[in-house]
């Protein structure tokens, strides 16, 4: 890029800019990260001596390794639901023009924007009256409908890049509609969808509100974070947020990569 | 099978909501001729592919493909392939991929399948890109791709919708003779919609004229050159001279047209056409002579102005517009032009043989 129109000062000020929004993201996290290798009992400066003693601790809380299990779990199932519905909604927009599709669209978009009190509030109160309130189930469901919208929109995008031709082409070369889906559409979708399943499991993995409203006794961990701090302030908590923080962001660092990844050349088998 | 044809429209319609593209629509195909369709943009040709191509229904009407209705035929139940304008190639496969598509779609094992890509990749010179992505090819090279991957499964019949629009007009040209060799060479059927009338009439053996859903012409491309059936296509073609008037008298052989800009000698009386009729008269452009004084007498001739020249290559095109304000353009190579030296704005008799006038037939 020519260098002939830009001025240093701008550019200094929107690294610092970039730089200033970054630390004030990151700041509390990397201190949680820092205070859950300290060995004081109290966040304060100065740092004692480092410690793994509160990652022990959490190793070894059979009520962590529950929650763990239960969102573990429960993000898989709600990813590949998620993303499965999401595929369907984003391919159906893609393929068909109908009466009404602006509002199927809102509607399918929706979840997202209610907020999640209210989602969760309004979530107990269906589930317990079809008698899913307290279980696993309940927690799949609420989260089902709260990450597919996500799903949807990733996968849209995608077939939204599509050459409009292409499944008809492959119609032409005798492919029949379920022929075409499978070597046409998911080949082309799948780095949509790949990024579909991790940033869905993603959403569950750190989604609190509403597991907490319809969870019941199987609580997922950002629950039992909530339990840990209404007992006591402990650094077990610096520890847990720590593995959560890593886990999203390696999910969501996956997402990204799959979506961005460029073509290679000759693959040997489509 | 003998003699009947390949293809038949029969009295194909074909709406979306109120609009028709395509209206009462009949032609018949031969086996192994390569025909062109031939309009503007929404003149139907691309929506009369595509029903061809099992891609559209016709709402009225019926297509037989050899005999055979096949209106309701899905599309990958037809061995009708197409080459599209976007090329439509699959971007995650290979080159060999592509190809062998059909082949895969069809259950046929791999080995065969690989065995008959390679036939075909080698056939149209692109054999040593088979394991190349199809990101990384030039316009030309994935134009042999998409017609490799139409013909592998060896068609009665190759559709193209506006193969070449998207090359330079080299590689338009050569992919042109490649286009034309090839059809030859198969002896199938080409169908190939385009807007381009130098596409159309190098490589066509017919040609059909669209214009809004209905056949205007369908002829050889000198036939329709010659003697445009329609003021639409004299038009449309845009190297004809055209004049219209009313036929004075029929003497003799000939016949005389009284137009705004003169009067106009033909070679023979008009057929169907009695005196006081209004006639439309086309000549090509190619046909006028240019010169400064009055031509023989016996001779069309016109004083027009010039208002300008376009060069196309060896030729150029020499706009006029007479006294009453009509236009007329001749074709004439440089050599031509340079012993009579044009310029803007200059005096000069727009000349013809009364033989080389044609009356459009009536409506």
């Amino acid at each position: 890029m020519s260098e002939l129109n830009r001025n240093p000062l701008i550019d200094w000020l929107l690294r610092l800019y970039v730089l200033a929004s970054f630390a004030f993201i990151f700041a509390p996290i990397a201190a949680s990260f820092v205070f859950s290798l300290n060995e004081d009992r109290f966040p304060s400066l100065p740092l004692g001596g480092f410690s793994t003693q509160w990652y022990e601790a959490v190793a070894t809380d059979p009520l962590v390794w529950e929650g763990l299990s239960n969102t573990l779990t429960i993000g898989v199932i709600v990813s590949l639901v998620a993303t499965a519905l999401g595929f369907g909604a984003a391919y159906t927009d893609y393929r068909y023009r109908f009466f009404g599709k602006t509002v199927y669209l809102a509607l399918a978009l929706l979840p997202p924007t209610i907020p999640v009190i209210i989602l969760g509030l309004a979530m107990l109160a269906f589930l317990s009256r079809v008698g899913l309130s307290g279980q696993s189930l309940s927690v799949i469901v609420a989260h089902v409908v709260m990450t597919a919208p996500f799903a949807m929109a990733i996968i849209r995008l995608r077939l939204s890049q599509m050459d409009p031709d292409l499944e008809a082409a492959a119609w032409n070369l005798g492919a029949s509609e379920w022929a075409a889906m499978r070597h046409v559409i998911l080949p082309f979708a799948r780095p949509a969808i790949l990024a579909a399943l991790f940033i869905t499991m993603a959403v569950s993995f750190d989604e609190f509100a509403v597991a907490w409203f319809v969870s019941g006794l199987n609580e997922t961990l950002p629950v039992r974070v909530l339990g840990f701090l209404q007992g006591q302030v402990s650094p077990r908590i610096n520890a847990i947020g720590t593995f959560v923080f890593l886990t999203s962001m390696t999910l969501v660092i996956l997402a990204q990569l799959v979506l961005m990844r460029r073509p290679k050349e000759g693959n040997p088998d489509g | 099978m003998g003699d009947r044809p390949l293809v038949e429209f029969d009295h194909v319609t074909k709406r979306f909501g109120d609009m028709a593209a395509v209206e009462d629509l009949n032609l018949t195909i031969a086996k192994g001729e390569f025909l062109a369709i031939m309009g503007s943009s929404g003149c139907g040709k691309t929506t009369t592919l595509r029903m061809l191509a099992g891609l559209e229904a016709p709402s009225e009407g019926e297509i037989r493909l050899q005999g055979a209705r096949i209106n309701d035929l899905p599309s990958w139940r037809r061995d009708t392939p197409m080459v599209w304008q976007s090329l439509a190639l699959f971007p995650f496969l290979n080159v060999r991929e592509n190809v062998e598509f059909s082949l895969r779609m069809r259950g046929i094992g791999g080995a065969e399948r690989r065995r008959r890509a390679a036939d075909w990749l080698d056939r149209l010179q692109i054999g040593e890109l088979a394991e190349r992505n199809i990101a990384h090819l030039s316009g030309g090279q994935r134009q042999r791709v998409a017609l490799a991957r139409s013909l592998v499964t060896e068609p009665e019949i190759l559709l193209l919708d506006e193969p070449l629009s998207a090359l330079d007009a080299h590689l338009k040209v050569r992919m042109q003779s490649v286009l034309a060799d090839l059809q030859r060479q198969l002896g199938i059927t080409f169908v190939y919609v385009t807007h381009s009338q130098s596409e159309a009439f190098s490589m066509a053996d017919r040609v059909v004229i669209m214009s809004r859903g209905r056949i205007e012409q369908i002829g050889a491309p000198r036939e329709i050159y010659r003697t445009p059936r329609t003021r639409f296509v004299a038009e449309f073609l845009g190297s004809s001279n055209i004049f219209a008037g009313t036929l004075v008298d029929a003497i003799g052989d000939g016949a005389q047209v009284d137009t705004p800009s003169g009067r106009l000698r033909l070679a023979t009386s008009p057929e169907g056409f009695a005196t006081g009729d209004a006639v439309v008269i086309a000549v090509p452009g190619d046909r006028i002579e240019l010169t400064a004084t009055l031509p023989d007498a016996g001779d069309n001739a016109i004083e027009a102005t010039v208002m300008g020249e376009e060069f196309v290559g060896a030729t150029a095109t020499v706009y006029l517009e007479a006294a009453d304000g009509t236009e007329m353009r001749a074709q004439k190579s440089h050599a031509d032009l340079e012993k009579i030296d044009i310029r803007t704005g200059q005096k000069l008799f727009v000349g013809w043989r009364p033989e080389h006038a044609h009356v459009l037939p009536p409506a």
